[in-house]
């Protein structure tokens, strides 16, 4: 069992400021899926992803990739672990002074030997397996946002990873480059034999691609199952979140006195 | 009632912030150095910054070096009329370059042209998470983004300081020689007698060196500690000017009060 969990996070916290972000969160992402991780805004789901990364220390708990317990590693071993992990930004970050084709083949100049004409075979590779081949010479700007998603995916893909993370793809694409970024990452993933982690909040897209969710609301873990399961849940966080309603579990005000108190009280605060 | 202590309240704030920052980019400075390997091991990064930061201020620095030989000459030629002394503007217009001008005026210059560009640069990295997206693709940023640049200002500021004194010494010789009617002989033949190379000219690269690894470290410091947001940048930007323009004329004083001191 144990082999086939990529990634496993136990009891995880991380503090910020004081104010706790994650409180004890467990999760098995396991070998070759691809699992969502979804909720709220603001509910702690970029900050997980960051832990399993190593870009953020967490404040307790372990996060287990493979064999190697990334917090606590030092900056050489992460490095390490990290040419085997991709990762794609909410809008791409896409580095603006290079073109796409030189986008994509950064990670392999940085951390191959590769000679320049195989680097060139790859990179065209990589931007065919997105339908960008013929892009390979703009400059990020020139490009759609879900054209710059696109090419950030073949950049993340660009050294074969085994673990993918994806931090909201979603997010300001129209319908049609918003399923074919799902599609791109259901595909890319079962080729590649890969693992991909996915925050999102965008449920009905990954209703259709993912193979388990998990449901984070206010630092934890509230909910988990299989599209399945999660469709045809009770669970009222889960049924507010799959059918967009304003008000349930997560209330649509700002925590606040009662407005006759404000009323009556005539001071201002700070 | 509580408004001296709030003021003083805030006035330690302050402080204790500035001297919080200032220990932070020492640390940075050093982080820069620890990483600068690759800088040198990949030439082309360096190059492509000293193009950057050193060849695209070329413009800046050749035409207000010029100017301001231009107005030395006049200025000099004006003051030592009087003394009857024409014949020592060449000196004049030289040692006040090579010792002052050329490194103060070139890298305050340089930090409005270069160093502002490169606070931006790496800001914008910031704010679009580039730097976070090379991190996680094991690239360091430092390294990679950060020192490359560093190095850039640093080698192309004592060039730039070089060039910024010849084009002054060339504009005074224009304006004093050919417009007044100064004697050519004695413009370059006095320069040549007065301004020593170990003391005068070596002195001012040494000042443009320590010039350039103050505004490269504000600028590149600034950009990388800038909070990531359209106004967060732009206050770098504004930060790394003022700060780079007021530690080089601190450094300047400090610079010259030690090799100066009770000479010439």
């Amino acid at each position: 069992m144990s082999d086939d969990v990529l990634v496993d996070i136990e009891d995880l916290h991380f503090t910020y400021d004081g104010r706790p972000v994650l409180q004890g969160i467990n999760m098995k992402i396991p070998r070759g899926k691809v699992v969502a991780i979804m909720g709220g805004s603001g509910c702690g789901k970029t900050t997980l992803l960051r832990c399993i990364g190593g870009q953020l220390r967490p404040s307790g708990g372990r996060v287990r990739l493979e064999k190697h317990q990334v917090c606590g590693m030092s900056q050489a071993e992460l490095y390490n672990l990290r040419r085997r992990m991709g990762m794609l930004f909410q809008f791409g970050a896409l580095f603006t002074d290079m073109s796409v084709f030189d986008n994509v083949a950064f990670p392999m100049r940085e951390h191959t030997d590769l000679s320049e004409e195989m680097i060139r075979d790859l990179v065209l590779m990589k931007l065919e397996a997105v339908g960008l081949r013929g892009a390979h010479k703009l400059m990020p700007g020139e490009l759609s946002g879900g054209m710059a998603r696109r090419v950030a995916l073949a950049r993340a893909l660009a050294l074969d990873p085994m673990l993918v993370m994806y931090d909201e793809p979603f997010t300001g694409l129209d319908p049609i480059a918003l399923g074919v970024i799902g599609q791109l990452i259901r595909k890319l993933n079962d080729a590649l034999g890969a693992t991909s982690i996915m925050v999102t909040h965008d449920i009905q897209e990954s209703l259709l691609i993912v193979d388990y969710i998990y449901f984070l609301n206010g630092g934890r873990v509230v909910a988990q199952g299989t599209p399945d399961e999660i469709r045809a849940s009770a669970d009222p966080f889960v049924h507010q979140f799959v059918h967009a309603e304003p008000d349930g579990p997560v209330h649509f005000d700002y925590p606040a006195p009662s407005i006759r108190q404000e009323f009556l009280s005539g001071v201002r605060h700070g | 009632m509580a408004r001296p202590a709030d003021l003083l309240r805030k006035l330690g704030h302050a402080t204790v912030e500035r001297v919080w920052r200032l220990g932070f980019a020492a640390r940075f400075f050093w982080v820069v150095l620890l990483y600068s390997g690759a800088s040198f091991r990949r030439l082309p990064l360096t190059l492509r910054e000293i193009y950057f930061s050193g060849v695209l201020s070329l413009i800046i620095i050749l035409v207000s070096g010029l100017f301001v030989g231009l107005v030395l000459g006049l200025q000099g030629f004006e003051i030592l009329q009087r003394f009857g002394s024409t014949e020592a503007l060449g000196t004049l217009v030289a040692l006040s370059l090579t010792r002052e001008l050329g490194p103060v005026l070139a890298a305050i210059f340089f930090a409005s042209r270069a160093g502002s560009s490169v606070t931006a640069e790496i800001g914008l990295m910031k704010a679009t998470e580039q730097l976070k997206a090379m991190d996680m693709m094991a690239v360091n940023p430092i390294a990679r983004v950060v020192a490359p640049r560093f190095w850039g200002g640093v080698i192309s500021m004592p060039l730039l300081a070089a060039i910024f004194s010849a084009m002054g010494v060339l504009g005074g010789w224009l304006i004093g020689v050919v417009f007044i009617g100064v004697d050519d002989g004695s413009y370059w033949s006095q320069m040549q007698s007065s301004v020593d190379f170990r003391f005068d000219v070596w002195n001012g690269i040494v000042k443009s060196f320590v010039f350039g690894v103050a505004v490269s470290l504000i600028a590149v410091f600034e950009g990388y500690d800038s909070v990531p947001t359209a106004e967060g940048v732009s206050r770098a930007i504004t930060r790394t000017v003022v700060t780079s323009v007021l530690a080089v004329l601190a450094l300047d004083f400090v610079l010259t009060s030690f090799m100066f001191r009770g000479t010439s």
